[in-house]
């Protein structure tokens, strides 16, 4: 199952044959390896960085087992420690004392947060809650039109005031008509944008502000670069996110983004988007992320 | 960069910065090695070592275009051109048609947009607004999941009875490990070809310059299925550099056209090497 990795950790390995300890003399080469391996998987340098420190300390002094190849021990190590950094599964989404449960949906363009709003939807749907869905897009063009679209698909009312109005407000009156309806959760759709874009990110801060969400969730593309540390720090620092949805991992990037974004952030990923309709999210496994990253 | 090849500090430094920038490893430690081995031929000062190396990644970028003297990346005037916007999910392509449009009427092209995506919900609308801001009239087929291939056909024989220049496709995204939606692609790519043999054809990928390595992938893939000719790499108005561009034109020598810079209408702008390698290296 470790295949990949394995193979280019052989030559770091020859060096461990005889050895009975792992140290921090005869560990390097094979750090290196794994250090590259993050790197194609995109994880960011600097978690990179930690990450490799962290897997050191641990496997400093550790016994080289008899009989087990040295090469699938240490393996078994950054495993372990990827998964035990990438925290637990299935963390599930905030519940409100009192309905309505207020989510609030964040992220750069074009990650998915507009689908990913209808898929939470109709999942809670499917666990028999009531769903509204609050569109405050009044940037992108249809934007407003696609939640609706989306709306119809899954039979969840949305609450949309045009184009002309002020995010934060519309916001506002949303969980007014969540209340007035009595929805158990009502989910805010966002607008996309960048977090180096200081008035749109003072924007995010107001609408939180003014309406106090239980789960404030930071949808990433699996696909993003470096850049996941980046921005996830960002919205962290200035919106304060509970969580995230990694989306788009039908494809077939790597995935180091979900470590960058775990790490910076200290936050769980709740969920994952897998696919364009809105039945395509399922919970986040840490294990399977793990061999996703490690190339296994 | 100290005098001599560079020291283990100067590497580190220059890893870093490349690394971060998502040009991924094995481009860095191509570009590095290149730069040691010129070091390694002549002693260069710290600031020779710099524009050194800003040349290897200029010439990283200008390689795909060598052979070509226009630089200016213009429809052909008089001539029936169609231009074919693909990429993964997001990325940014109707936005860059509706710039595209938006910068194509203003030079006096008579220009057509065909909305093939007819799978992503309001995907039409959404264009139609872009039709409407630009001035420029958009085919589409009003029933829902309609092939897309059809839609163009329909377009490509508006665009010649209207006497366009210009015909811009808009696709719906797609990952490139989906082989039925790259099939699909395929097959618009074809009947392009079949239903105006005689036009100018430019297939271009819409690259996130947010993307990590995947970006290469898509490369490769939508290459195949598109034929593509060039790169259109959006939005790089964020902190992110696109560094992936660098592997994208080196090994599939594909030239970048355009960047994105921004939601707005005038937000595109012709690609630039030097400029693009200025930004990647400043920080
Ligand atoms: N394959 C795949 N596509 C997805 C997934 N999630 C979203 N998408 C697609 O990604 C594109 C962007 O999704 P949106 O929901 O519009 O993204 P957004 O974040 O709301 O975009 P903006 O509002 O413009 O910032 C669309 O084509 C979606 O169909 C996913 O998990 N897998
Ligand atoms: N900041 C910035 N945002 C951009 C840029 N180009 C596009 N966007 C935004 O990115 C999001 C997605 O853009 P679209 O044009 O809908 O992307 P697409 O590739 O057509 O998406 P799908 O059709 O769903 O696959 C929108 O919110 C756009 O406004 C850019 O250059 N800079
Ligand atoms: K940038
Ligand atoms: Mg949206
Ligand atoms: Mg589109």
């Amino acid at each position: 199952m470790f295949d990949a990795l394995a193979e280019r950790l052989e030559d770091a390995w020859k060096k461990l044959r005889g050895q009975d300890k792992i140290s921090k003399s005869n560990i390097q080469d094979a750090l290196k390896e794994v250090r590259r391996a993050l790197l194609e998987a995109d994880v960011n340098l600097q978690v990179v960085k930690n990450f490799i420190a962290e897997v050191e300390k641990e496997a400093n002094g550790a016994e080289v087992i008899s009989g087990v190849n040295p090469g699938q021990q240490f393996i078994k190590i950054v495993y372990d420690e990827l998964v035990k950094v990438m925290g637990e599964s299935n963390v599930p989404l905030a519940q409100a004392d009192k309905a309505p449960t207020i989510i609030l949906m964040a992220g750069l363009q074009g990650t998915g947060k507009t689908t990913a709003t209808a898929k939470l939807a109709l999942y809670l749907q499917k666990q028999q809650q009531t769903c509204l869905m609050v569109a405050t897009d009044v940037y992108r063009p249809a934007a407003i039109n696609q939640l609706l679209t989306l709306g119809k698909q899954i039979n969840v009312p949305v609450f949309e005031m045009g184009t002309d109005a002020n995010p934060v407000e519309i916001a506002r009156q949303g969980i007014e008509k969540a209340k007035e309806l009595g929805v158990d959760t009502v989910l805010i759709d966002t607008a996309g944008r960048l977090q180096i874009d200081q008035d749109m990110m003072a924007e995010l801060a107001q609408i939180k502000e003014t309406v106090q969400p239980h789960d404030t969730l930071l949808v990433v593309d699996a696909m993003t670069g470096q850049e996941a540390a980046n921005l996830t720090r960002t919205f962290h620092e200035q919106i304060g996110i509970t969580g995230a949805i990694l989306t788009k991992l039908d494809g077939d990037s790597r995935g180091g983004a979900a470590l960058s974004v775990r790490q910076v952030s200290g936050q769980p990923i709740k969920f994952v988007g897998v696919g364009e309709k809105v039945e395509a999210l399922e919970p986040f496994y840490p294990d399977r992320l793990a061999s996703r990253i490690l190339n296994m | 960069v100290g005098q001599g090849p560079l020291n283990e500090d100067a590497v580190m430094t220059i890893e870093s910065l490349l690394l971060q920038a998502d040009v991924g490893i094995e481009a860095t430690e191509t570009i590095i090695e290149t730069l040691q081995a010129k070091l390694k031929e002549e002693a260069l000062p710290p600031e020779e070592a710099i524009a050194y190396l800003k040349t290897i990644l200029q010439d990283i970028l200008d390689q795909p275009l060598q052979n070509q003297n226009n630089d200016d990346f213009v429809p052909e005037k008089d001539t029936f051109n169609i231009w074919l916007v693909t990429g993964v999910n997001g990325a940014g392509k109707t936005t860059t048609i509706g710039k595209l449009a938006h910068l194509t009427q203003k030079s006096g092209y008579n220009c057509i947009i065909a909305a093939a995506d007819t799978f992503r919900a309001a995907a039409v609308e959404q264009v139609k607004v872009w039709g409407e801001r630009t001035n420029t009239p958009v085919i589409a087929n009003p029933g829902k999941n309609t092939d897309p291939a059809a839609v163009v056909y329909d377009a490509i024989s508006a665009a010649k009875s209207r006497n366009s220049e210009l015909l811009l496709v808009d696709t719906a995204g797609r990952l490139q490990n989906k082989k039925n939606l790259m099939d699909e692609l395929a097959k618009i790519r074809r009947i392009i070809s079949k239903q105006a043999p005689e036009a100018k054809i430019e297939s271009l990928l819409v690259l996130d310059a947010t993307l990590g390595q995947n970006g290469l992938r898509q490369a490769q893939v939508f290459s195949e299925a598109a034929q593509l000719s060039g790169v259109v790499l959006t939005k790089l108005d964020g902190s992110a550099k696109g560094g992936v561009a660098l592997a994208v034109a080196q090994q599939l020598n594909l030239p970048i056209r355009f960047i994105g810079v921004g939601e707005g209408i005038e937000d595109l702008r012709p690609f630039s090497s030097y400029e693009f390698v200025e930004a990647l290296l400043n920080g």
